[in-house]
């Protein structure tokens, strides 16, 4: 059994039309057995980038941490909000400084950028738990379900998704792939970014 | 004495090299039953880890007139296993005069799987077709026989990619009916089709052992109508002569990287 299914749990993030969406469970577990129903695994980083943190709960809560402090220096030196790429590497780097002695997570994160033309640009990443970074222009999976997701995302998704249609595909995809894995569920949240607004809603899912 | 071999080390004591009578060759198969019809599909690359040994191994069979069974694991369990169930069902139709029906296919491959419980096929079948009464069935297995009649199934190397999203296009799971129109049992062909192609494709994207060719095997209850199947392209007709359950196969390609 891998140190990176102990507690369980998933995450998924994908890209809409001027929108980004990102959803997870709600289970934190240790093995086989449920804990708690209502472990938030997603935060957020400014007002318009989320992060997600599979993996183990310890390193989740440690790594959730270091990057508000992180993002707090930043942001102090910097005088102005860190910008979703930037942040991606941000999370990058703090990874790999332990190459040889990971954190055990797995960060997804999603945001809207800033174009130097005044326009915005969803933005969505994620990286392996060493930091190598993958910025995939549709969607990206992390987690105890990541298979499951891989397959109903490649089947649902589709591109230039408005903010309702996005909330909906990503809403099934989560739900339908923690159905089939016994580490992930008890729960879904939901957060759906654009240009002036975050909507975040909590799904009822099946409970066992 | 120059050369004297020095004794053995006691890390060599007790090392031998062990014969593995099992490989796994990929692949994925899938089958979903309509109300009068019953479609089996599945890739057609065969690979033993990174390596294809063929784009084109066929993994989904006909049995009977009506029968058609999909097998995925280690191929060549799956195909000595198809050839011993064709040889009892020719037995079958020698002694009774008649086609086995689906249920007792059904029965016949798990005793048939049961009987090898301490050295199995290492083969997981998805068995499909039309029963009696007319109507679609699939018919899933595990290795040592253990079966089911549902509705549809996925197996093999990308099953977990395919499932879940069967559960929600096929089962509406997590999706709430409007009130008054609950949600169909049974698609229709014109839409179980796309489905099944649809899961091939996004199978084929996502994982490397998925991909090359696809063959999709479609049974029609006796006397139903073709359903849009006449305008498919690929498609050949299998059917062995008239007034009986009408059997189609349409091939394409899948992405071969």
């Amino acid at each position: 059994m891998s140190i990176m299914d102990y507690n369980g749990g998933s995450v998924v993030a994908m890209v809409g039309k001027d929108c980004v969406a990102i959803a997870s469970d709600l289970r934190l577990g240790n093995q086989a057995l449920g804990v708690s129903s209502n472990f938030q695994k997603i935060f957020p980083i400014t007002d318009r980038i989320y992060l997600g943190l599979p993996g183990l709960a310890t390193d989740v809560t440690t790594l959730k941490e270091r990057f508000r402090f992180r993002v707090n220096m930043y942001t102090i030196k910097e005088e102005r909000e860190i910008e979703p790429e930037t942040f991606a590497h941000l999370v990058s780097s703090t990874l790999y400084e332990h190459r040889f002695g990971p954190y055990f997570c797995e960060p997804v994160m999603a945001g809207i950028s800033k174009t130097p033309s005044g326009g915005i640009k969803p933005f969505i990443a994620a990286t392996d738990l060493i930091g190598c970074l993958n910025f995939a222009k549709d969607f990206v999976v992390a987690g105890t379900a990541s298979e499951k997701l891989f397959g109903v995302a490649e089947g649902l998704w589709e591109p230039d998704l408005e903010p309702e249609d996005l909330f909906e595909t990503i809403s099934q995809t989560i739900m339908n792939a923690v159905d089939r894995d016994a580490y992930s569920g008890w729960g879904c949240i939901v957060h759906v970014i654009t240009k002036d607004k975050i909507t975040t809603r909590t799904l009822k899912g099946r409970m066992d | 004495m120059a050369f004297v071999l020095p004794p053995r080390s006691a890390h060599a004591v007790g090392q031998q090299q062990q014969f593995n009578p099992y490989a796994e060759n990929g692949g994925t198969i899938l089958a979903i039953a309509g109300a009068n019809f019953s479609v089996i599909a599945g890739d057609t690359r065969q690979s033993e880890g990174y390596n294809v040994q063929t784009r084109y191994a066929p993994k989904v069979f006909r049995l009977t007139d009506k029968a058609v069974l999909a097998t995925n694991g280690f191929s060549a369990d799956g195909n000595m296993f198809v050839k011993k169930v064709r040889q009892r069902l020719e037995w079958y139709r020698h002694a009774h005069a008649k086609d086995m029906s689906l249920p007792a296919i059904a029965r016949l491959i798990q005793s048939m799987l049961y009987q090898r419980r301490f050295f199995p096929y290492y083969v997981y079948n998805i068995l499909g077709g039309i029963e009696d009464d007319g109507s679609g069935t699939v018919y899933s297995f595990d290795p040592v026989g253990s079966y089911e009649r549902e509705t549809c199934r996925a197996a093999g190397a990308a099953s977990s990619l395919v499932q879940p999203f069967l559960d929600n296009q096929i089962y509406f799971k997590n999706q709430s009916s409007a009130p008054g129109s609950p949600h169909p049992t049974h698609l229709p062909l014109s839409r179980v089709l796309p489905l099944v192609i649809d899961s091939f494709t996004s199978a084929t994207e996502r994982h490397i052992e998925v991909g090359d060719g696809l063959e999709i095997y479609v049974v029609l209850a006796k006397g139903s109508p073709l359903q849009g199947l006449e305008t498919v392209h690929g498609i050949t007709e299998l059917t062995s002569g008239p007034n009986g359950e009408r059997m189609f196969v349409i091939r394409r390609n899948l992405k071969r990287d």
